[in-house]
């Protein structure tokens, strides 16, 4: 027995020094950019998405975003899931024009937007997009959330990140230093500012504060299912705890009877 | 199984219907035959969960799997715009795709418990060295089979992930360019490379099925493995499948699956990488594309090898570093085919068997670790040196193991002393742990 | 090690399920365990199986407008509505005159061609036949309309008159009208 437990020992050992050898942070090449961590109000396991803080963050695509990001994959309908009426909806989608058609004689024409119709993209096409940007493509914000790691700290980070370069880092024009975008340089300006959008429900008009409702409606827009979700696990996980419970009771009556 | 099936054996059941279809198609004494009175070894523990538990993955797999190709589009245009759809449309589609997507690293999880469980034991070893084999079969196709459902999503890491490793064929001498196009369908990833890629996917689950249905065939003619590794001798040492077993595989696979829930539900992306939240792109590789974690190791091999092996004393290159890196990671599974052979040693349970245990553990933290440099930049580095040159390492005792170590230990380890039987080692630890309660 | 302390608990257990008792108890375990499995598997089945239902992005498309301002009297216009034609027809005041004559004709599905209209000079019906849904023939005006001056739904020889009623053939029910408003005099709202 003491054999094995000295080999035990040596084993848990050589496991601890290889878990302690992977998380150090000797291994990364690249010096990893601390996001400034946020206190989201969609994070927690119950949580929920905060609807004005939504609606002033679609405010805010609307007005700001949207001139450089499409975002194809939300539709006017789905507004109604932040909390707008049927109303609403069809007149903010009648503010855009969409083309449609052939008609009968063949032609396309314009008509108003519809609920049913995807948020429309402010570029008939990517090249067109890269031509207006000196060749970048402003990326599509449908998913921006789920597509970078830590997301919603990642997107605030970018909004309030901008700094003046360091010294001795060259921009070229069109070009801007951010302390959160990996490699620091980014080609977009700067899209948010303090007091740029007026707000009124009182409040306040910071740029933090403008990030934070953009994100929350950024992230609602990558994962419009987060509640749904969050809400069918709870009972998921109760019905599973339960059965488990049952199941485990069972097996132990069972086997108690074997001797 | 069937031949086993004698007149003698057929059980007359109760009700008519039963008894009607049972006189012309035995299959109700066949399952009370299989899956009731089938004897278990008695002293068996959960490890031997994770066989039910794949399955029942697997099962999970294919039924939500052919319920989203019914939304799916096999279409570089739409794929990517597709599965969004399931996501926010198609009712309920969100956790149809989050069980799909998390429900693969699930069943690798419960596979490669279930491979451990094999080695540990003394599984493979006579007589059920097919049994091993056709696991190791179904481990293959089970790979295969998840690397093509990666790509469906046609997001950058599928696109990416294709493109690496449909080209690693392209390592095979002569031949390999060729391969790579009759993969492509094309000259490069691309529609054709899609829809194929979506055919064989809902293909190869099945044949899968029909693989596990032998694994189990060959299971139930041997007779399941237990944890002292010693034969089944007389009726004590075990009890009838139904209901001792399957209770507790039911309670196995439930604790399983609220581990499972808790992914799905609250953290449905940790396994996936973001980039595939970006629609595929042929002009744009991400700056560091990994595979899936289960296929960590694997690739850890693959980029290990990073130098061309010549022929001694010449100038000609019999394996060059690309080729190498591919036999590496090829060969690390085809290997496991040949451990009924590689491992002679008489024991099966590595309880008996200290210095393999030892080895064998060190597998284990070998094969993490191999995952850890898989999982990093392939420039990156450890303590000042290469990370790479850890991999090489982790490869090299990787391949040790099988084909140095276990052939030496077979003939050179002695292994402690056998228990007489199951039945006798259960009184055994009864006794003494009543007397432990009474002091 | 681990199989070793299971079979230990396993004895620990003790008080034997043989007893009367224990037995029921046993039962009742059994009974809920078995009634969890049920509802778990069946509600899973379910849930799959209703994703096949229409999805939201589907539905949202279940009302169109339609421009009629430019469908000539005596002719008919296709439009698709939840991938269906329906069929908009601009009657003559003569086919208006026939189709309220025959309200009280042998009618193998009654109903008033008043209730069938909201303006009489427009019909608009689903244009599949009810029999077994293959699409009647009528739009172009070279097309046969049939001895009843409606549609002709040539799969198996329905006859449907100027208000859609089936008048001839194997169709149980009229041609069905479709839930829909005017926006205004030009523009229809169907769905």
């Amino acid at each position: 027995m003491s054999k094995a437990m000295k080999i035990k020992r040596l084993l848990i050992f050589a496991l601890f020094s290889v878990l302690a050898v992977v998380l150090s942070p000797v291994a990364h090449t690249v010096e990893p950019i601390q996001l400034p961590i946020q206190d989201w109000h969609f994070s927690g396991p119950l949580s929920t998405f905060d609807r004005a803080s939504l609606q002033r963050g679609y405010m805010i695509y609307r007005r700001i975003c949207a001139a450089c990001h499409s975002m194809k994959h939300v539709a006017f309908r789905n507004l109604e899931a932040i909390g707008y009426s049927e109303e609403q909806i069809k007149a903010i989608a009648a503010e855009y024009m969409y083309t449609d058609g052939p008609d009968e004689g063949g032609n396309m024409y314009e008509r108003p937007g519809l609920p049913s119709d995807y948020f429309k993209s402010p570029y008939p096409n990517h090249n067109a997009a890269r031509a207006i940007h000196n060749g970048a493509l402003p990326p599509d914000l449908s998913l921006i959330i789920k597509a970078r790691h830590h997301g919603p700290d990642h997107v605030y980070g970018i909004l309030t990140g901008y700094e003046a370069a360091p010294e001795g880092t060259a921009l070229r024009a069109g070009q801007y230093w951010n302390r959160y975008m990996p490699g620091h340089i980014i080609a977009m300006m700067p899209p948010l500012a303090g007091n740029m959008i007026a707000y009124e429900d009182g409040t306040p008009q910071t740029l933090e504060q403008y990030a934070r409702d953009v994100v929350t409606f950024l992230t609602w827009a990558a994962e419009p299912m987060l509640e749904d979700r969050k809400r069918a696990g709870m009972k998921v996980l109760l019905f599973l705890l339960i059965f488990t419970g049952i199941m485990y009771a069972i097996q132990k009556r069972i086997w108690a009877a074997v001797r | 199984m069937i031949y086993k099936m004698s007149k003698t054996e057929r059980v007359t059941f109760k009700n008519p219907v039963v008894r009607w279809i049972d006189e012309r198609l035995p299959i109700f004494t066949l399952m009370r035959k299989e899956y009731k009175v089938f004897p278990i070894p008695r002293n068996v523990n959960y490890f031997w969960n994770f066989g039910a538990i794949a399955i029942f993955m697997l099962i999970v797999m294919m039924a939500t799997g052919i319920v989203m190709a019914m939304h799916y589009t096999a279409d570089t245009r739409l794929a990517f715009d597709s599965v969004e759809r399931i996501m926010r449309d198609v009712n309920g589609g969100w956790l149809i795709r989050y069980v799909h997507m998390n429900g693969a690293s699930f069943l690798f999880v419960a596979v490669y418990i279930h491979i451990f469980r094999g080695i540990y034991y003394g599984s493979y070893k006579k007589p059920r060295e097919l049994l091993w084999m056709l696991g190791v079969l179904i481990f293959l196709l089970l790979m295969g089979t998840a690397f093509i459902g990666h790509v469906l999503p046609w997001g950058q890491m599928s696109f990416w992930s294709a493109t690496v490793i449909t080209n690693l064929f392209s390592a095979i001498p002569l031949i390999g360019d060729g391969i790579v196009t009759l993969l492509w369908g094309g000259f490069s990833v691309d529609n054709p490379t899609l829809t194929r890629f979506f055919a064989l996917h809902y293909l190869l689950p099945f044949i899968i099925i029909f693989v596990i249905f032998l694994h189990v065939c060959t299971l139930h003619i041997a007779g399941s493995n237990n944890p002292l590794g010693i034969n089944v001798k007389k009726s004590q040492d075990t009890l009838p499948f139904h209901p001792y077993f399957t209770t507790r595989d039911m309670f196995g696979l439930l604790v399983f699956l609220m581990i499972y829930a808790v992914f799905v539900f609250y953290m449905p992306n940790v396994f996936n990488h973001p980039d595939n939240y970006i629609p595929a792109d042929p002009l744009v590789t991400p700056t560091h594309i990994t595979p899936e974690w289960y296929f960590l190791p694997f690739y850890a091999m693959l980029r290990a090898i990073t130098f061309d092996i010549p022929i001694p004393f010449m100038d000609i290159i019999l394996v060059s570093a690309k080729l190498g890196g591919v036999i590496a990671m090829f060969g690390s599974i085809i290997l496991l085919f040949f451990l009924p052979w590689l491992d002679s040693h008489p024991i099966r349970s590595a309880r008996f068997r200290p210095l393999f245990r030892f080895f064998l553990i060190a597998l284990v933290l070998d094969f993490v670790f191999l995952g850890y440099v898989g999982s990093q930049p392939a420039d990156a580095t450890l303590l000042d040196i290469p990370l790479n040159h850890f991999g090489l390492t982790g490869t090299v005792y990787y391949y040790a193991f099988f084909l140095v170590i276990l052939p030496l230990l077979s003939k050179i380890e002695k292994g402690r002393e056998l228990p007489t039987s199951i039945h006798q080692v259960i009184l055994q630890a009864g006794n003494s742990s009543t007397s432990g309660k009474n002091e | 090690m681990t199989a070793e302390s299971e079979i230990h608990d396993g004895n620990k257990g003790g008080e034997q399920g043989d007893g009367q008792e224990g037995a029921s108890r046993r039962d009742f375990l059994c009974l809920s365990g078995a009634a969890f499995g049920v509802v778990g598997a069946a509600y899973a089945a379910t849930f799959l199986i209703n994703s096949l239902n229409p999805a939201q992005d589907t539905l949202a498309l279940a009302t169109i407008e339609v421009d009629i301002s430019h469908i000539p009297v005596g002719e008919a216009r296709t439009v698709m509505w939840r991938g269906k034609p329906v069929f908009i027809r601009h009657r003559t005041s003569e086919e208006i005159t026939q189709a309220r004559e025959d309200d009280v004709a042998a009618l193998v599905d009654r109903e008033a061609d008043s209730a069938r209209v909201q303006k009489p000079e427009w019909l608009i019906v689903v244009g599949i036949c009810t029999h077994l849904g293959c699409v009647p023939i009528e739009q172009k005006t070279s097309d046969s309309r049939g001895e009843y001056g409606g549609w002709f739904c040539p799969c198996h020889g329905s006859y449907y008159d100027t208000s859609g009623r089936i008048r001839k053939g194997p169709a149980p029910k009229n041609l069905v009208v479709p839930p829909y408003v005017f926006v205004s005099d030009v523009v229809v709202k169907i769905g």
